[in-house]
C-alpha cells in the first residue's frame, strides 16, 4: 500500500517524461538545417520528385499535425525509416540493439566485482597502500578519455603484441552462432559452438575493459564514501565493542548499509556507460548501436539519430525507474516508513 | 555610515580575504594531490595564454617533406600527415579544447543560477513548472541528448557547446534553486529584510555569496567531465572540424594512422586525461576545504 503510494507518481512522471522525450525529438529533428526531402530524393532531383518526397514524408502539412503523426507511430513502435540503410530505424535498432547489451552487461559486471571490494578495501585500510592505489585508479577511470583509452589498448594488444584482436564481434572465418537472443556468448553456448563462443570472449575482452573502466571509478569511489560513512555509525561502534570477528562487521554490518546508497548510482552508471559505449563502439568496430548511430550522425540521417535517442532515452528512464524501486525495497527505513 | 551599515559587515571584509587565502593554501599544502591539480591547471592556463611563446612551430605550418615524422629533438611529439608540427599543434589545441570546456561551464552556471535563484525567490506555480520540467531534462540520458542536439544543430565547435551546456543547465537550476529555498529562511536574510533592503539586495548581498560555494564545487567537477565531453564529440565529428587543431580531432585524425605511427592519437589523448585529470583533482580539493564534513575523504 505505501510503497505504491510512493510508485504511482513516478509512473506519473514516467508518462511526463516519455512525452518530453517525444517532444524534444520532434524539436530537434525539426531543427535540422538541411531538408529532409533532398537527402532522400539527392542533390540533382527535380522539384516534382521532391514535392512527392515531402507529401510521402508529411513535410507539407502543419507543424502540428506532423508532430500528432510522429507521436502516433512512434505508439506504434514506427521510428521511421533510415535515410542510409533504408531500413526501418526500429528493425536496425533490433538488430543491432544485443551486441551493445551484450557489451554493456559485461562491462558493468566487471566495474561491479571489481569496484566494490576495491572501494570496501580502500575505505578499510584509508590511507593505506591499497587506498592510494584505488584512488589513483578511480581518478584515472573518472579523468579517462573513453575512446583514446580504447585506441591505446588497440595500439598495444593489438598492433604492437598480437595476442588480442581490435576489432568485430568474432573472427572472421568463424560462422556466427544462430541468433536466438542477439548475445553471441549465450548463443554460441547454446549450440554447443565453443570456437565461436572463445572468438566472442577474446573479442570482448578489451571493449569491455575500456568501458568498465570509467564505471569502475565512480563506483569505487562511492562505495568507499558510503564504507567510511557506515563505519563511523554507533551500531559499528557496538558490534567491535560487543567483540564480533571484523570479518562479520565489515561484511554484514558495514558493507551491506553502505550498498544501499550506491543502488541509486547504478541507473547513473548506466547514463555513462551508454554514452561510453557509443566511443568504445565505434573505436572496436563494435556493431552495436554506439557505431549505428555514430555513423547516422556522419551521414546525417536523423530518423535514425531521434531513433536511437528515443530508445536510448526511454530505456534509461525505465531501468532508473527500477533502481529506484529496488531501493525502496532494499532501504528498510523507506520500507517500514513507506 | 547609513542604515546598512550592519548587513555590509556580514559580508567579510577585504582585509579578511588575506587571510582567507592564507588558510587555501594551508589546506592546498595538507593535500598534494590538490597541488598536483593546481599544478596542472596553471600549465593550462600557461599554455593557452602564451601557445604563440611556447609552441616551437607554427601550427598550421605545411611541411610536406616532413611528413609523419616520428618524436625526435625537432619534432617532439613527431609530426602528422601534412608535416605539421604535432607538438605546436597540441600547445594551440588547448585554446579550442579548454576555452570550449570552459565556456560550456560558464554559460550552464550562469542560466543555471538565473533560473534557479528566480525559480526560488518566486515560488508558487511558476517554481513548479519549471522544475518539474528540469525534472523530465535530468530523467534523460544527458550525453545523448546532447549528441542528438549538436547532430541537429550541425557540426560545429560552437554547436556541441550548446548543445552540452544545454543539457547541464539542470542540474545547477535545482542547486540554485534549494540553496536560495534554505537560505532566505536564515536569520540574516530576515533580518536584511526587516531592515528594509531590496530583493534585488539580499540576492547580490546575500543569497548568492552564500550559494556560489556549493555551485562552484559543481562547476569544477563539472570541469573535468565536460572537457571529455567536448573532446568525445569532436571525436565522433560533431565537434571542431578539421583542419582546426582541437585534441578530440586529432585523436580522430590521428586513429587513421594508429598501426604505423603511435605518437599521433596517443599525445594529444594524454593532453585530454591530463588536463581533465588536473579538473577532477582540483574539485576534489575545492570540495574538501569548502565542506569540512569531508575532509580526509
Amino acid at each position: 500500500m505505501t510503497i505504491m503510494r510512493i510508485i504511482i507518481p513516478r509512473l506519473v512522471m514516467l508518462f511526463f517524461v516519455v512525452f518530453g522525450v517525444a517532444v524534444i525529438t520532434f524539436i530537434i529533428s525539426h531543427l535540422i538545417p538541411g531538408d529532409p526531402a533532398r537527402m532522400i530524393a539527392g542533390d540533382r532531383a527535380s522539384a516534382e520528385t521532391l514535392m512527392s518526397v515531402r507529401r510521402d514524408l508529411g513535410l507539407d502539412r502543419p507543424v502540428w499535425d506532423q508532430f500528432i503523426i510522429y507521436v502516433s507511430n512512434l505508439l506504434h513502435g514506427d521510428l521511421g525509416t533510415s535515410l542510409r540503410t533504408r531500413r526501418s530505424v526500429a528493425g536496425d535498432i533490433a538488430t543491432f540493439l544485443p551486441a551493445t547489451m551484450e557489451l554493456g552487461a559485461i562491462s558493468l559486471i566487471l566495474a561491479i566485482v571489481i569496484g566494490i571490494p576495491l572501494g570496501v578495501a580502500s575505505a578499510i585500510y584509508k590511507d593505506g597502500p591499497i587506498d592510494q592505489v584505488a584512488r589513483t585508479i578511480s581518478v584515472c577511470g573518472i579523468s579517462m578519455p573513453v575512446f583514446w583509452f580504447a585506441l591505446v589498448l588497440v595500439l598495444l594488444f593489438y598492433a604492437k603484441l598480437h595476442i588480442l584482436p581490435g576489432s568485430g564481434r568474432i573472427d572472421m572465418g568463424i560462422a556466427l552462432p544462430t541468433r536466438i537472443t542477439g548475445f553471441f556468448l549465450i548463443d554460441s553456448l547454446l549450440e554447443g559452438r565453443m570456437d565461436a563462443f572463445w572468438s566472442s570472449v577474446r573479442h570482448l575482452i578489451l571493449p569491455s575493459f575500456v568501458l568498465a573502466f570509467a564505471n569502475l571509478g565512480v563506483i569505487t569511489r562511492q562505495i568507499r564514501a558510503s564504507m567510511l560513512d557506515v563505519l563511523q555509525e554507533d551500531y559499528i561502534r557496538t558490534a567491535r565493542a560487543s567483540g564480533l570477528r571484523r570479518r562479520v562487521i565489515i561484511f554484514n554490518h558495514a558493507l551491506r548499509n553502505a550498498l544501499i546508497p550506491s543502488i541509486t548510482l547504478l541507473g547513473l552508471a548506466l547514463g555513462d556507460l551508454l554514452y561510453g559505449a557509443v566511443l568504445t563502439e565505434t573505436v572496436f568496430a563494435w556493431p552495436g548501436m554506439g557505431t549505428y548511430v555514430v555513423t547516422s550522425i556522419q551521414t546525417l540521417d536523423f530518423p535514425a539519430i531521434m531513433g536511437f535517442t528515443v530508445v536510448a532515452s526511454i530505456g534509461y528512464v525505465l531501468i532508473n525507474l527500477v533502481v529506484d524501486i529496488a531501493y525502496m525495497f532494499a532501504d528498510p527505513q523507506i520500507r517500514e516508513i513507506g | 555610515m547609513s542604515v546598512t551599515s550592519p548587513l555590509a559587515q556580514s559580508v567579510p571584509a577585504a582585509s579578511g580575504w588575506k587571510s582567507r587565502l592564507h588558510f587555501l593554501w594551508y589546506l592546498t599544502r595538507r593535500s598534494p594531490l590538490t597541488l598536483v591539480g593546481v599544478a596542472i591547471i596553471v600549465m593550462v592556463i600557461i599554455m593557452i595564454v602564451a601557445a604563440p611563446l611556447i609552441a616551437p612551430y607554427n601550427p598550421d605550418k605545411l611541411m610536406l617533406s616532413a611528413r609523419l615524422q616520428a618524436p625526435s629533438a625537432q619534432h617532439w611529439f613527431g609530426t602528422d600527415e601534412v608535416g605539421r608540427d604535432l607538438f605546436s599543434r597540441i600547445i594551440y589545441g588547448s585554446r579550442a579544447s579548454c576555452v570550449a570546456a570552459f565556456m560550456i561551464v560558464l554559460i550552464s552556471v550562469g542560466v543555471g543560477v538565473a533560473i534557479g535563484c528566480l525559480s526560488g525567490i518566486l515560488g508558487g506555480r511558476i517554481d513548479t513548472a519549471i522544475m518539474r520540467l528540469m525534472d523530465v531534462i535530468m530523467a534523460l540520458p544527458a550525453l545523448v541528448l546532447a549528441m542528438a542536439l549538436a547532430a541537429a544543430l550541425g557540426p560545429s565547435l560552437v554547436n556541441s557547446m550548446l548543445a552540452v551546456a544545454l543539457v547541464r543547465i539542470p542540474a545547477y537550476v535545482r542547486l540554485a534553486r534549494g540553496q536560495t529555498l534554505s537560505l532566505r529562511e536564515r536569520v540574516y536574510v530576515k533580518a536584511a529584510r526587516t531592515f528594509g533592503a531590496s530583493p534585488l539586495y539580499i540576492l547580490r548581498w546575500h543569497l548568492l555569496p552564500n550559494a556560489m560555494s556549493p555551485i562552484i564545487v559543481q562547476a569544477t567537477l563539472d570541469l573535468g567531465g565536460i572537457v571529455l565531453i567536448a573532446a568525445a564529440l569532436s571525436f565522433i565529428g560533431l565537434g571542431a572540424q578539421p583542419p582546426t587543431s582541437e585534441w578530440g580531432a586529432l585523436v580522430s585524425t590521428g586513429r587513421n594512422y594508429i598501426l604505423d605511427q603511435w605518437w599521433y592519437c596517443t599525445f594529444p589523448g594524454l593532453a585530454i586525461l591530463i588536463t581533465a585529470m588536473g579538473c577532477n583533482l582540483l574539485g576534489d580539493g575545492i570540495r574538501d576545504m569548502l565542506d569540512p564534513r569531508l575532509g580526509g575523504r
